[in-house]
């Protein structure tokens, strides 16, 4: 895996150069999940998923299955604080690329440990 | 959720005095106590919080914009300021470049809903680079608002 900089986590794919192309067999995996801790996908919450979700090569998406939809980039920051997320919201997170399953597994499984929120 | 319910007018600063991240915060909390929308009281406990925050991780989220904010049961009603430095402020931003533009959001305690709106609307307008390109331009309090309010209209 390429090293990832610091700049990657916080801006979104629209910075980055197109993924070359590689010859990894590419999957796509999805899953649901509901926001449970009280404050919402605040800030720091978000960033612990962004820097989650770039310790993967597979390309993240997020989106909200409740409430107005949005989607973010998952490796974003600004963009999972646009997401506005509140408690009991139902997001949608799709991972595309080699390692997408253990990416949806790992990611999902933050989103309902609550991000040691509470 | 709209800039104009939060952000106060009186408290925005076009040209930030302080060139060091924690004097910034200071400075911007200090101007919404002067604009009476924060007790002077709470000021020294909301800027250690502040500066607490940041500590554990930069509110610095790259291109040059920085969103501090805490959640204090010293605030009452959320209230935000928004400073402007022309020579650039070290934030330990994630992307390791100075930040220009510094967003201020204090919230109440116990109203999640309403700050994760509050952030929403600053990310959307901070987002898109020519809003980010004239509030750098912005050399007076009357240009910020304007800006902002423009946000505010969805232009």
């Amino acid at each position: 895996m390429m090293p990832r900089t610091r700049q990657q986590t916080a801006f979104s794919a629209r910075d980055r150069r197109p993924p070359t192309a590689d010859c990894e067999r590419m999957s796509t995996a999805s899953r649901d999940v509901i926001i449970r801790n009280k404050l919402g996908l605040h800030a720091r919450p978000a960033m612990q998923f962004v820097d989650l979700a770039n310790r993967f090569q597979s390309q993240v998406r997020v989106d909200t299955c409740s409430g107005e939809r949005v989607q973010a980039d998952g490796k974003s920051v600004m963009q999972m604080i646009i997401l506005a997320a509140i408690e009991g919201t139902k997001l949608r997170i799709t991972a595309d690329g080699g390692d997408a399953q253990a990416a949806v597994d790992m990611l999902a499984g933050l989103v309902e440990s609550g991000f040691g929120d509470d | 959720m709209k800039f104009s319910e939060f952000i106060v007018k009186e408290a925005v600063e076009p040209d930030l005095k302080a060139t060091n991240r924690d004097a910034v915060l200071a400075e911007l909390v200090n101007k919404l106590a002067d604009a009476g929308a924060l007790p002077r009281t709470a000021v020294e406990e909301v800027v250690a919080a502040l500066i607490k925050r940041e500590k554990n991780g930069s509110t610095g989220f790259g291109k040059g914009v920085a969103v501090p904010h805490v959640k204090h049961p010293k605030i009452k009603k959320m209230v935000g300021t928004l400073g402007r430095s022309v020579r650039g402020i070290d934030f330990a931003a994630l992307d390791h470049q100075s930040v220009y533009i510094a967003v201020l959001l204090l919230s109440p305690e116990n109203q999640p809903q309403q700050h994760l709106q509050a952030m929403n609307i600053i990310f959307t307008s901070l987002q898109k680079d020519t809003f980010r390109r004239f509030l750098r331009q912005s050399a007076t309090n009357d240009d910020i608002i304007e800006l902002l309010d423009e946000a505010d209209q969805g232009k």
